[in-house]
């Protein structure tokens, strides 16, 4: 195994697309030691992103923040910027792990690693986030929501590295919220998640909302008729309701040792309704 | 049993909360656990596990493996002996298949090698050719007929025809009539009831350092709750004499019955043997959890009669256990266990001892009593619920007491049960308000608890300190309570003595750490050596001074003359006559060696408060309160480490834990990620209230503590949810796929 600090992000893509063994990318590790640890992976080339000058800074840009693809979760829990304007993409973010592993760990990571059951995935993709990708033949800018092809699999291409992740701009009255499922109260995984971004109207009526969900299928789903469910109104328990039938509708989750398929599509429509309760408070809504 | 051997005293040093003597290691890491051992030249030892729950081993081809530079040996079962005795055999066969791999995780193959890669690279080269059979992993399947036979000719005569020869053994306990009984009752409950096989959940994998020399001499350094027992079955299975095989103990870093045998310490000498090197195995995680020994799995059936005024009138109990791949006794201590706390005049238990493809059962705290005392008082409280009736009440209606005729047959000397029920009900808990959604629930537990063999040095320093030698691995605060116990007897302060824990061959055989047995029989031998150091003192004060022996006594820390008769001569403390002492007859010592009897038996009274989310199926534990009868605390603190210990091991397993097999019969949750056991943020403060109603059978009235505590909490929460949630389940754990599903929602 041959091990390479890249000191840009040119020389780490190149290095990844001309190895013609198995490779990964290292920021946190988080992921990657423990799966080589348990023999999951024994990969011939690991490249660390860590040392690329930029790449562990969040920056401010439209209105929005950049965060780099080496930002340890607990730097961005820290972020007072971030915190408020995208509290949700936050709290799941940090719900990742230990302690420990949040002082390492990062939405970047999570997101390569492709597990439908990411904590950071399903914020990002509620915040309509974009991630800049480097490969060798130059950068590319791709939604976060386009990234996931499948348990283990991203839509990236040999050589290409996340450098960074948009959160845009959003308007006043906005807000957002993540809730996961887990047996547990800290130290798991999570069995069925919901991330709900919501925009009000002056009046309290939710003007667009964005419903995602975790662990209930290969990738995160949109929940595109859920979020339609919950615009012009103000959360009323019947909008609740249907928008938690429109998450059980598009839930295609598995049976496993985690939990079974009835369980995780009746959980992901509940922690919808939440989590939906949660970011309309934030936003400023009363009902 | 040894009935008089307590006398009520005024305790000055036992009941302190001293400072323990091990927390500065363990805090600052210098601890000598088993991993830590090295020995120059060792090898990395490495064993090949079975994928196949059941699989006839139709060869192995080592030869690549042997061949590989750095591989310095490779073991299977063939270099290992045919052992003639049964029980040695099976924990033979069971850290090395012989013929068929009995469960997933099965060790069919090690290797030793100069580093862990070339060891790994050298298990990869082993092929073993594999005739895949049938394999069965749940008890209620392993037992009809029909069912692939996991071992065949392993059944005893008391199994009833009918059965699959999976079943290994039947018990039956228990006294009256109690078809006369349920004809009697008002009321009858019967509920059928499965449990899931849980694990110890140490910390610290095992791990073993082995070193066998070209004269035949080894040593063996491990992570044990017994050092003499790993002797006994090492020796056996090396064909060694116990004399040449020297066993240490390292520091433990938790076992709760689950290192009371052998995986890897056979493997690490066979190999050392065959290298001529040290060889050292540490086990990862995937390994102790598919290839060490968790509980039995179980299905039950339970059937209580019951008068509207809350008297039981009958009681029936039928228990299948499964210990995994090889014979096991488990039933026999769940059927003994079951009704152990009521007084009944009619019970029945019939208990079957069942083989799965799973691995190897091992003990695990009060091992086979909480799966069926889960049911029991699950089904005590649907008859309280039923008729209205206060659960403390009913339980108070029939508790054992002094003198009552067990279920199992002995008839009980003091017991702490009453006390224990009176001290739950008078404590604020039971009657502080609960909100809309929430549920208390309440269950008793009971163990036995055990003595045997044990013996005990202790060397009278001459600067007037006190070494303790001991034989059993500390894993509940025993080093602490024995310190305290020979510091109350000789009437000097605790921080003069240090008990240390002994090798093999520093001191007769002691048995292994288990039955909460170390802090009784072990502080007992402690007590009756200091007494004999005692003797030996006052003896050499009666020289100094001329006077007979038997005029001189102990009192204080200090020999004085028994009475006036005796002679005026001033207290010589036990400093001033070890001070003198090899001018007046040599070092002094006392020794005890004893197989105890009477360890009196212990109950606790759980109450937890619980709130099930109903749109989830989450069970929120909010508050927990455990009685226990200790006897007679020694170090309070460590009894209520070992209550609330006993308590949270308990939560896990109503709530979580659980070995889940796939159709395929492999192990699906071989880590702690998925084989949840509870973390800090999902208990509430586990309170407690230490009872102490003094065993007759130890000189100060000590009761085992460490195992009790996790036998009520299964019953316990299922109580609770049930008052929470208007939901009765009836197999663990109550996950919450299970829960929401039981909710209908």
């Amino acid at each position: 195994m041959r091990y390479l600090a890249a000191k840009t992000a040119r020389e780490a893509a190149e290095a990844l697309a001309a190895e013609a063994g198995v490779t990964r990318v290292l920021a946190g590790g988080t992921d990657v030691l423990v799966q080589m640890k348990a023999g999951l992976v024994e990969p011939d080339l690991v490249v660390d992103i860590k040392k690329i000058p930029g790449i562990a800074t969040i920056t401010p840009e439209a209105g929005g923040f950049r965060v780099g693809a080496a930002v340890p979760n607990s730097v961005l829990g820290e972020h007072e910027g971030v915190r408020t304007l995208w509290p949700g993409v936050v709290e799941g973010a940090n719900l990742i792990g230990s302690t420990q592993v949040q002082g390492r760990c990062t939405m970047a990571g999570n997101l390569c690693n492709a597990s439908p059951a990411g904590d950071a995935v399903p914020g990002l993709v509620a915040a309509n986030a974009v991630a800049r990708i480097a490969g060798p033949d130059g950068e590319r800018d791709c939604p976060v929501a386009d990234i996931p092809a499948g348990p283990g699999k991203t839509t990236l291409k040999k050589g290409e590295v996340i450098t960074s992740i948009l959160l845009p701009a959003r308007p006043a009255r906005a807000s957002d919220a993540y809730l996961r499922f887990i047996p547990r109260t800290e130290m798991d995984i999570a069995v069925a998640s919901a991330a709900v971004s919501l925009e009000l109207n002056a009046d309290g009526t939710v003007k667009a909302a964005r419903v995602v969900l975790g662990a209930v299928a290969p990738t995160v789903v949109v929940a595109d008729a859920a979020g339609k469910a919950l615009v012009g109104t103000k959360l009323d328990d019947d909008t609740l309701a249907k928008m938690a039938a429109a998450c059980e509708a598009v839930c295609r989750p598995i049976d496993d040792k985690r939990g079974t398929v009835a369980f995780r599509t009746k959980t992901a429509g509940t922690l919808a309704k939440r989590a939906a309760l949660i970011a309309y408070a934030r936003a400023g809504g009363s009902k | 049993m040894s009935l008089d051997e307590y006398r009520k005293r005024e305790f000055k040093q036992v009941g302190q909360r001293v400072r323990r003597p091990d927390g500065v290691d363990k805090v600052t890491g210098r601890a000598m656990y088993g991993a830590d051992a090295t020995a120059p030249g060792m090898l990395v030892g490495r064993v090949l596990r079975s994928p196949h729950a059941h699989a006839r081993i139709r060869s192995i081809d080592t030869s690549a493996a042997a061949a590989l530079p750095g591989v310095k040996a490779v073991l299977t079962g063939a270099d290992l002996p045919v052992q003639e005795d049964a029980f040695v055999r099976d924990v033979q066969d069971n850290c090395m298949a012989r013929e068929k791999a009995l469960y997933d995780g099965h060790a069919v193959a090690a290797v030793a090698a100069v580093d862990a890669a070339t060891a790994k690279a050298a298990l990869k080269l082993i092929k073993v050719d594999y005739e895949v059979l049938p394999h069965v992993t749940d008890v209620d399947v392993a037992i009809k007929p029909g069912a692939p036979v996991v071992q065949a000719g392993r059944t005893l005569e008391n199994v009833p025809a009918g059965m699959s020869e999976n079943v290994t053994s039947h018990c039956e306990f228990g006294h009256g009539d109690p078809a006369a009984g349920f004809a009697r009752a008002d009321h009858v409950v019967e509920r059928h009831f499965r449990t899931a096989a849980t694990h110890q959940g140490y910390i610290e994998p095992h791990a073993a350092l082995a070193s066998v020399t070209s004269d035949g001499k080894a040593e063996l350094w491990c992570c044990t709750q017994g050092q003499f027992f790993v002797r006994t079955l090492c020796a056996a299975i090396m064909g060694m004499e116990a004399s040449q095989l020297r066993v240490t103990a390292s520091e433990i870093g938790g076992g709760f019955g689950g290192k009371t045998t052998v995986f890897i310490e056979p493997v690490a000498l066979a190999l050392s043997r065959k290298a001529g090197r040290p060889v050292k195995i540490v086990m990862n995680r995937d390994e102790v959890f598919r290839a060490t020994g968790p509980t039995v799995h179980t299905s039950m059936d339970v059937k209580i009669g019951m008068t509207k005024d809350g008297r039981i009138t009958a009681a029936e109990a039928h228990l299948r256990y499964s210990g995994g791949a090889f014979p096991c006794g488990t039933v026999d201590m769940g059927a003994q266990a079951a009704f152990a706390a009521y007084d009944l005049e009619n019970v029945r238990t019939y208990g079957w001892n069942v083989m799965t493809n799973r691995p190897k059962e091992a003990s695990y705290r009060a091992p086979g009593a909480p799966q069926a005392i889960y049911a029991v008082e699950s089904v005590l409280d649907e008859l309280c619920q039923h008729f209205r009736l206060d659960p403390i009440d009913v339980r108070l209606k029939n508790a054992a007491r002094k003198g009552t005729k067990s279920s199992y047959g002995p008839t009980f000397p003091d017991i702490g049960l009453v006390a224990t029920l009176e001290a739950a009900k008078r404590h604020p808990h039971y009657t502080a308000p609960l909100k809309p959604g929430q549920g208390r629930g309440i269950s008793c537990g009971f163990w036995f608890n055990f003595g045997g063999n044990s013996c005990v040095s202790l060397n009278i320093n001459t600067d007037g300190t006190v070494g303790v030698t001991e034989g059993n691995p500390d894993i509940g605060g025993s080093r602490a309570s024995i310190s305290l116990m020979a510091a109350e007897e000789l009437g000097i302060p605790y921080e003069r003595v240090r008990t240390i824990v002994a090798d093999t061959s520093s001191l007769g055989y002691n048995d292994v750490t288990d039955g909460s047995r170390v802090t009784f029989a072990v502080g007992l031998a402690t007590i009756k050596a200091a007494r004999e150091a005692i003797r030996v003192m006052c003896g050499r004060a009666a020289r100094i001074w001329g006077i007979d022996a038997e005029a001189v006594e102990w009192k204080d820390g200090a020999a004085v003359p028994a009475g006036p008769n005796a002679g005026k001569f001033p207290p010589m403390s036990l400093a001033e006559i070890a001070a003198v002492s090899f001018e007046t007859g040599g070092p002094i010592a006392g020794h005890h060696e004893v197989n105890v009897d009477g360890a009196g038996v212990s109950f606790g009274v759980h109450i937890v408060d619980v709130e099930v989310d109903r749109e989830t199926g989450a069970t929120k534990v909010l508050r927990y309160t455990v009685f226990q009868d200790a006897g007679k605390a020694v170090h309070p603190s460590y009894v209520e480490g070992q209550m609330q210990g006993g308590a949270v091991q308990g939560i896990g397993w109503a709530l979580n834990e659980e070995y889940i097999y796939g159709p395929d019969g492999r192990l699906q949750n071989p880590g702690f990620l998925d084989y949840r056991v509870p973390v800090a943020s999902d208990l509430p403060m586990i309170d407690t209230v230490i009872l102490e109603i003094p065993n007759p059978g130890h000189p100060y009235g000590v009761r085992g503590v460490g195992e009790t505590g996790i036998v009520p909490p299964l019953a316990a929460i299922s109580n609770a949810v049930s008052r929470s949630a208007g939901i009765r389940l009836s197999e663990l754990p109550m996950s919450p796929p299970r829960v929401l599903k039981a909710l209908g929602a």
